[in-house]
């Protein structure tokens, strides 16, 4: 009996280093978890902090003011946002559901031109933002189209900026419904557009709500495109139309920053945390819309 | 009438199934006068070769399926069978670089001619998958699908889908569910609502690509008392890896397999084609009898 205890506990106790090295391990995976928390714990405190004093009514009902920077507020912004990010999602939405539902639906891989179209997707989504914004400048805002540096041209600076990732997103959702269903619908005589409207749209829209949605919060915090295009920084007007001019918060923002005077500092603050709280919601409403109505097949 | 002969084949599920026990089925072949076919043939297979891209997978297959007598495709793994059942409504088009050769004809009509319109062809030609493939819509749903696509002429489609669910064995067990999802239901009802949802669109001829591969030994049997009821109705053609299951529920037998050429490409062959009875007491070739006695395969 004693022999054999001795021979088990043996291989037992050399247990014990790789242990200690799991754990060592799994220590320096929570130090790198706790860093980045940490890192935005941080920004966020700082933002809430200077921020909160600003965040009143003020802000969302009052145009900027050099004269009165205490109560200015950045409502021509927030209606510039709405006007820009509802215009993104018109050109943006279809153009990248329809382009994604034709790679993946209905065309052949195996024909150089679709795979051409692929690889071109794959590297627009790793495009800079500033060079649709050259692109948008040089072609929609002057050049062949000249509409001038109007809301409408920040929209499509946006919308080119965001397509790739809502045809790559979308492409996903399409591909995690089974090829079973395809073949299934087929099987009955239904037409590939029959499949594809009935069956498989549908129950791709949960994946394509949120890839969307994702997609148009980025395009809510981008500046660097919109002041190429022309988003102006100090309007005091709202913008009431595609071809009004306009700016956002995110270049408003930009321009808050650098002034010298605190009160205009404040009021950046309060504009970054408002740009926050609307990012967070969008992000929750994505990830709430994901986990409730995401299918397991 | 030639004189009919009636052959016994009982069989009863393996032990490996643990406690459940299967019925024993009890089954009634009818020994016919051979080759020719007992009742007129429904569809024809002629000299039908498949390629997938370069690579050849089955070769001159000559098949005839009688009006409402089931036919089983058996034979190892590789053998062609499933691709050949798939030529039978031309499921094979939707696989890129898939080409037929030869002839398909369903009541003399070339399924591959020219001015075939393949949706008819499938609405006549129903199939049903290997693993339950109901879509992600209410029972009721599942089976007006066909119908509604196809934009059949129907007077009263509640009436059509209790036809349908009746036929397929399953209203008794769902006629008080119909609006709920379809993936509510066990595999094997599933499997039976997929039945239905073929039978919905009225069609004369069953593919049927093993069917029971993804259920249990009760719900087999259930599919397979249903398919000797069907077999009053429709013609049914089924591919199965198991040789107990064509012996029981079909007439005729198919027999494939696959033989090497000279670069080592396997290509699917049909060795063997008679009535069951036949195949399974005293089949032709030596290649079927090793095939049934377990020796290759």
């Amino acid at each position: 009996m004693a022999t054999a205890t001795v021979a088990v506990a043996r291989p037992l106790a050399g247990g014990r280093r790789s242990d200690l090295r799991s754990i060592m391990f799994a220590g320096v995976l929570w130090a790198c978890l706790a860093a980045a928390c940490i890192f935005l714990f941080f920004v966020l405190a700082v933002i809430v902090q200077k921020g909160v004093e600003r965040f009143d009514v003020n802000l969302v009902t009052r145009p900027p003011s050099t004269i009165r920077p205490q109560t200015a507020g950045v409502e021509p912004a927030i209606y510039g946002t709405l006007w820009v990010i509802g215009m993104t999602a018109l050109i943006a939405l279809p153009l990248g559901i329809g382009a994604a539902i034709y790679l993946e639906e209905y065309a052949n891989p195996r024909r150089w031109y679709n795979r051409l179209i692929e690889l071109n997707v794959q590297n627009l989504a790793a495009v800079p933002a500033i060079i649709y914004g050259i692109l948008t400048l040089a072609f929609v805002v002057r050049g062949p189209i000249s509409i001038g540096a109007v809301a409408l041209a920040g929209a499509i600076a946006l919308a080119l900026l965001i397509l790739p990732v809502i045809i790559i997103t979308t492409r996903e959702a399409l591909r995690a419904v089974p090829a079973e269903i395809r073949s299934g619908s087929l099987a009955l005589g239904a037409t590939r557009w029959q499949t594809t409207w009935k069956l498989v749209l549908p129950s791709a829209v949960p994946g394509i709500a949120t890839g969307s949605i994702l997609a148009l919060s980025r395009a809510i915090g981008e500046a660097a495109p919109l002041i190429l295009v022309g988003a102006t920084t100090f309007i005091t007007f709202l913008p009431d139309g595609p071809m009004s001019r306009y700016t956002v918060l995110p270049v408003q923002i930009y321009n808050l920053v650098p002034q010298d005077r605190d009160a205009f500092r404040d009021l950046a603050y309060a504009a970054i945390l408002l740009l926050i709280v609307i990012l967070l919601a969008m992000n929750a409403l994505a990830i709430w819309l994901r986990n409730r109505y995401q299918r397991r097949w | 009438m030639s004189p009919v002969e009636r052959v016994s084949v009982t069989t009863s599920q393996p032990e490996q199934y643990g406690r459940v026990s299967a019925p024993e089925l009890h089954l009634e072949v009818r020994q016919l006068d051979m080759p020719s076919l007992a009742a007129e043939s429904v569809m024809t297979a002629r000299d039908l070769s498949v390629y997938y891209g370069d690579f050849l997978a089955v070769h001159d297959v000559d098949l005839q399926f009688g009006n409402r007598e089931i036919t089983a495709l058996i034979g190892p793994s590789g053998c062609g069978k499933s691709t050949v059942l798939r030529c039978l409504n031309r499921m094979n088009d939707l696989i890129v670089g898939a080409r037929v050769d030869g002839s398909v004809s369903y009541h003399g009509v070339d399924i591959y001619g020219p001015d075939v319109d393949v949706i008819e062809v499938r609405r006549r030609i129903g199939m049903v998958f290997q693993k339950p493939n109901p879509f992600p819509k209410s029972i009721y749903d599942n089976v007006a699908y066909g119908p509604r696509v196809t934009g059949m002429k129907v007077a009263n489609m509640d009436d059509t889908v209790e036809h349908a669910l009746r036929s397929a064995a399953l209203w008794d067990e769902v006629k008080d569910k119909l609006r709920q999802n379809a993936y509510g239901l066990s595999g094997g009802q599933q499997q039976r609502l997929c039945i239905a949802r073929a039978i919905a669109t009225q069609p004369e001829v069953i593919l049927m690509d093993e069917p029971c591969s993804s259920l249990d030994p009760i719900a087999t049997a259930k599919i397979e008392d249903l398919m000797h009821t069907l077999a009053s109705e429709f013609t049914i053609i089924i591919v199965t890896h198991n040789m107990q299951q064509a012996a029981r529920v079909s007439q005729r037998t198919a027999f494939f397999t696959a033989e090497a050429d000279e670069q080592g490409n396997r290509i699917g062959k049909l060795i063997e084609f008679d009535d069951t009875a036949k195949i399974f007491s005293n089949p032709a070739k030596r290649a079927t009898e090793d095939y049934i006695s377990g020796r290759f395969g």
